[in-house]
């Protein structure tokens, strides 16, 4: 019991830490606007990728869909915050549970069947989506896209408004790290993560695998969705076209950049993978072959990722360094 | 006491043209330790995969008594997980053990079907769900002390040596909390010694847990020495069951294992 919290209380210290850090650089002029976007940009692409790990990296099912989930959660969210006024955090929660009712409805059909069939389903899902979205007009404002999204903070003062929606982006990013490390890190996550491991195996220990499976997909949408609706307001413009199938791949390549099956490893990939496409665009229109290059050697040569499948962790980091103390004395 | 624990009614099953196995018979009472042998590619680890769900039956029938209510259960329609939570516990000839997590989650995933807690719980971490992953560890941790692995808990399956990954896949099919143990070939790869030692431990766990067991097993030695009563397949059929006296003197074993190995 003592021990658990004193790694709460470690994690809670760590993460005020870098978010008061990163603010106060931001509020003192050291990070730029600009930069406290990419920050943010990077905060919800890795909400997003953090999502797909669920159920790529831990549970070993492909999904290829991703953007589809997160355009569900982006227009929700606004449609609620434009058409019905409702406040933006209830919103960005409504585009998150639509978007696991999405995930609930096409898991369900296809997570009994083993092998391949999600990533195939949720590759289609995606174009769907897409079309629908494009089609929908009234309510989307179809190909046009729909502008005027209101933004989490609008005050005037643009260093403020930077820092209030990396506020939201980091607090969102936060509740999502300990919702799916904490489900991981139990026994119905552990259950999750044996399906992976053998389908056969853990059902054959009395392990209900298709439920397991549509748990993961379940919740992993719902965090795609929350991603999109705070994407929503981070950009304030949306575009169907904007949520393709590359777009999708994008999570994919984070996910595995940081190392499938490590929270910790795509938070990196999210960082890495934000700031490396930004900075390529000095390369014009050879950026999409630099990067594509780049990627192919990078799985080539380092193929379990950043983390592999290993964690960073600041309460074991800590505890190292408290135990070499504990030694020298 | 002889109630059946497991009843097989003529299963069958049928690969593309293959007959793997055909009409096989066989009832398990309680508390008995009943060996399978027969050649190579006899249909052995089939009928494994037929009780307990794995594969699905072509025709036949099996019905298996629950360590829940006590009473026999058709597990036709049944999942393969709803099976072994008849109290039907498993392991599997090519190992298939969860490789990279460690010992002790290998041992915990087979508890979860008795979990009691929410996966609420689970994320906003109640007293009710440390609790609980308390006791979960704690049974794992005693059972892994009857397989003298409890002080590598901590290690990834994967990197168990090869005899120690037989004994985790025992130890983590009976953490599912069993009453019927299907063991496929777990003396595989063994030398004798270490052979010797694990006979006298699933000697231990039948005697301690009070299992009933259907035991796969090359080495005739070992399954003349243990078993009471034996089965053997040939092509898919049952062509002998017995004691073990009556099976090394039965013509039709002999003639089948002729070339194979000397009874
Ligand atoms: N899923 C399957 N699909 C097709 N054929 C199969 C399948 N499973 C088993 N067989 C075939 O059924 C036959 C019986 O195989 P099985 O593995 O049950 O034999 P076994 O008695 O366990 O042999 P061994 O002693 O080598 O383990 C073999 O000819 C095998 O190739
Ligand atoms: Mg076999």
């Amino acid at each position: 019991m003592k021990k658990k919290g004193v790694d709460f209380l470690l994690l809670l210290g760590s993460g005020l830490l870098v978010y008061c850090l990163i603010a106060s650089l931001a509020w003192v002029g050291v990070i730029d606007e600009y930069y406290m976007q990419l920050l943010s940009v990077a905060g919800v692409y890795i909400i997003v990728a953090l999502s797909l790990n669920l159920i790529t990296g831990f549970t070993g099912q492909l999904a290829l869909g991703h953007a589809g989930f997160m355009s569900i959660g982006a227009y929700t969210a606004a449609i609620f915050v434009m058409r019905a006024s409702l406040p933006l955090l209830p919103s960005v929660l409504l585009g998150g549970l639509v978007s696991a009712v999405f995930g609930f409805a096409i898991g369900f059909p296809t997570l009994r069947l083993r092998g391949d069939y999600l990533a195939i389903t949720t590759l289609g899902f995606g174009e769907i989506i897409r079309v629908v979205l494009n089609n929908l007009e009234g309510l989307t404002g179809g190909s046009a896209g729909l502008q005027g999204i209101p933004s989490f903070s609008d005050t005037g003062n643009y260093t403020l408004d930077a820092i209030i929606k990396f506020s939201w982006i980091f607090a969102f990013f936060v509740a999502t790290v300990a919702t799916i490390s904490n489900l991981i890190r139990s026994s119905p996550g552990r259950v999750i993560v044996s399906v992976r491991e053998d389908e056969i195996a853990s059902t054959s220990m009395g392990n209900d695998v298709t439920r397991y499976k549509m748990i993961a997909f379940t919740v992993s949408a719902f965090f795609a969705g929350i991603g999109g609706g705070l994407f929503s307001a981070l950009i304030g413009y949306l575009n169907p076209s904007d949520f393709n199938f590359l777009y999708s791949v994008n999570f994919v390549v984070i996910a595995v950049l940081g190392g499938l099956g490590s929270l910790t490893g795509t938070v990196l990939g999210g960082l890495v993978f934000t700031f490396a496409q930004e900075w390529l665009r000095v390369l014009g229109d050879f950026r999409l072959v630099v990067f594509g290059l780049l990627l192919i050697l990078l799985m080539i040569f380092w193929q379990s990722g950043i983390m592999g499948n290993k964690e960073l962790s600041i309460t074991g980091l800590v505890r190292r360094i408290f135990r070499k103390g504990g030694r020298a004395q | 006491m002889s109630i059946p624990i497991l009843q097989a009614k003529e299963i069958s099953v049928v690969f593309g043209g293959l007959r793997a196995v055909s009409d096989f018979n066989l009832t398990l009472m309680e508390g008995e330790l009943v060996g399978l042998i027969g050649p190579n590619g006899a249909g052995k680890t089939t009928v494994f995969n037929l009780l307990t769900g794995v594969t699905p039956l072509s025709s036949g029938e099996i019905a298996i008594r629950s360590s829940k209510d006590g009473k026999a259960h058709s597990t036709k329609g049944m999942k393969a997980h709803q099976i072994a939570r008849l109290g039907l516990g498993r392991t599997f000839q090519n190992i298939r053990l969860f490789k990279s997590l460690t010992v002790l989650d290998n041992l915990r995933i087979s508890m979860d079907h008795l979990r009691r807690t929410t996966i609420a719980d689970a994320i906003l971490r109640t007293r009710r769900f440390s609790a609980e992953e308390e006791a979960f560890t704690a049974r794992s941790v005693e059972l892994l002390k009857i397989f003298e692995l409890d002080d590598k808990k901590d290690l990834l399956a994967r990197n168990l040596p090869y005899g120690e990954q037989r004994k985790l896949e025992i130890a983590r099919a009976l953490a599912t909390d069993p009453k019927l143990l299907l063991l496929d070939e777990p003396a595989a790869g063994m030398n004798p010694q270490e052979t010797k030692d694990l006979m006298r431990l699933i000697a231990f766990v039948r005697e301690r847990f009070q299992l009933t067991i259907l035991l796969i097993e090359h080495d005739m030695s070992l399954v003349m020495n243990l078993c009471e009563r034996i089965a053997v397949l040939d092509y898919g059929q049952e062509i002998a069951m017995g004691t073990p006296a009556e099976i090394s003197r039965n013509p039709a074993v002999i003639k089948a294992y002729l070339g194979e190995e000397e009874i």
